[in-house]
């Protein structure tokens, strides 16, 4: 049972999501309808398109955590075998999170991490 | 004592000895799926109950108390509304994307229980990096979120959910580092080692101040990933609206409810698991009659006892703290918690290092 209990999660999912709105789609009324079918904006008809370019912000947030989280994951293995290595474990953590510091320092003074 | 694993094995022996083993697999499938349903609806059912009471009593009103006893009988009530609601499909929205937005968030929810353990013996899938995969797993959340917003074709919806991609990317640093803490003590990604490494004292005492930083990080960054509480900027109500699920109608704003509930439950369980010692009874140093009679409760109760706790802790910030700003909430993230985190998990090491943990 083990190697497909991850598969039977999935697929519960599956039809939970799927059921529900399948009985949904045969028991719930439907009646759509010009107004009913616009975007809700408290009432107002919507201006102009949705999809356009958006806050810079935002993404160089994203580029900082990219950054952030893909150097999160070597500190997982080393999380790991810290007990057994010890001394140099140490030692190389405070060097790897010396760098990871500059890294963050540099995003800060540069005012990466402030939003305008 | 309470141990499931005979009680599960009995099951699939019996099974295997009955059945071909395709049969065999397809029925220890189906019993784990209906379980997996019961669990889900039940918990999620009884959280959002729980929820709007406890909001009452915060705000000293009654709260929901019409059907059934106190009111216990409401949400499935309201459930049952939300099942025969109208499902709304939006002018020049992404159908496809509209329609598979709620799945995603459902899948994500659902699939990080399988490694949670809830008892001895009472755990899906035992992962050796069981940590990491419910990092990974409630991490999908927020690509449904994003698709979900872009999708609806509406403002508020897109607002919502790039204040929300922004939020839970930040603060998913910090749940990884503040988890990294527990797993340097413990040495083991291994949900089922870590409990059993908390057999003579819970890391949020063994860990001395270091694990009880770690611990407030965590729910703070937890709660800011839900979506919840003072940092409930995505769906906040007195500006978008609902945020990114504005436009979803029915049955599928109610996914987008239930997931909110249970992801909440996955954080608490993972608090629960990696600082108060999982289904493990509380035990006060060496009095023996203590720890005896602490032994007679079952681990189940335990391990939701001290995730109605956690749970408990995450309803009593949303009532009681104001909304952040974006930028407040980011610099909160970057410029506070990171570095504070950094610090913690050095502090860690050295204490590891030292073994001067107890």
């Amino acid at each position: 049972m083990e190697p497909y209990a991850l598969l039977t999660f999935f697929l519960t999912a599956a039809v939970l999501v799927g059921g529900a709105i399948a009985f949904a789609y045969y028991a719930a009324p439907s009646l759509p309808g010009l107004v009913k079918s616009e975007p809700y904006e408290c009432g107002i008809p919507t201006e102009g398109p949705t999809w356009i370019q958006f806050h810079v912000g935002y993404y160089l947030y994203a580029i900082i955590y990219l950054i952030f989280d893909v150097e999160t994951v070597f500190i997982y293995p080393w999380a790991v075998v810290m007990r057994e290595i010890g001394l140099t474990a140490f030692i190389e953590i405070l060097i790897f999170f010396t760098i990871l510091g500059l890294g963050l320092l540099y995003a800060w003074k540069k005012n990466a991490l402030t939003w305008e | 004592m309470y141990d499931f694993t005979p009680f599960i094995e009995s099951i699939t022996s019996y099974l295997n000895e009955n059945l071909s083993p395709f049969w065999a697999g397809l029925i220890s499938m189906v019993l784990l799926g209906v379980g997996i349903l019961l669990f889900y609806a039940v918990l999620g059912l009884y959280l959002v109950y729980a929820e709007r009471k406890i909001c009452a009593r915060m705000q000293n009103r009654m709260g929901p108390n019409r059907v059934g006893p106190g009111g216990i009988f409401q949400t499935i009530a309201d459930l049952i509304k939300l099942l025969l609601k109208e499902l709304i499909y939006i002018r020049n929205a992404d159908s496809l994307l509209f329609n598979i937005a709620p799945f995603i968030v459902i899948v994500a929810s659902i699939m990080a229980i399988g490694a949670i353990p809830f008892a001895k013996g009472l755990q899906a899938v035992d992962l050796n990096i069981g940590v990491l995969y419910i990092l990974a797993i409630s991490s999908m959340g927020v690509i449904g979120i994003l698709i979900a917003g872009w999708a609806s074709n509406s403002k508020y919806s897109v607002i919502g959910a790039m204040r929300s991609g922004a939020q839970v990317i930040s603060y998913e640093l910090s749940v990884g580092l503040a988890l990294l803490g527990i797993i340097t003590f413990a040495g083991s990604m291994q949900f089922s080692e870590i409990i059993a490494s908390q057999e003579d004292g819970w890391w949020i005492f063994k860990g001395h101040i270091p694990a009880m930083i770690a611990f407030v990080i965590f729910l703070i960054a937890g709660t800011a990933e839900t979506n919840r509480g003072p940092f409930d900027l995505a769906e906040a109500e007195s500006e978008l609206t609902a945020g990114f699920h504005t436009e979803y109608s029915g049955i599928k704003f109610a996914f987008f409810f239930l997931a909110e509930y249970m992801n909440m439950f996955i954080i608490a369980a993972v608090a629960t698991t990696l600082w108060l010692g999982g289904w493990l009874p509380f035990h006060l140093f060496r009095w023996g009659a203590f720890n005896t009679v602490m032994d007679f409760i079952p681990p189940v109760f335990w391990f939701f006892g001290k995730a109605a706790f956690v749970i408990y802790l995450m309803m009593w910030f949303k009532w009681t703290f104001p909304r952040l700003r974006i930028d407040q909430l980011l610099a909160l993230e970057w410029k506070y918690l990171l570095p504070i985190n950094l610090m913690n998990l050095i502090l860690i090491a050295f204490l590891t290092l030292m073994k001067w943990h107890f």
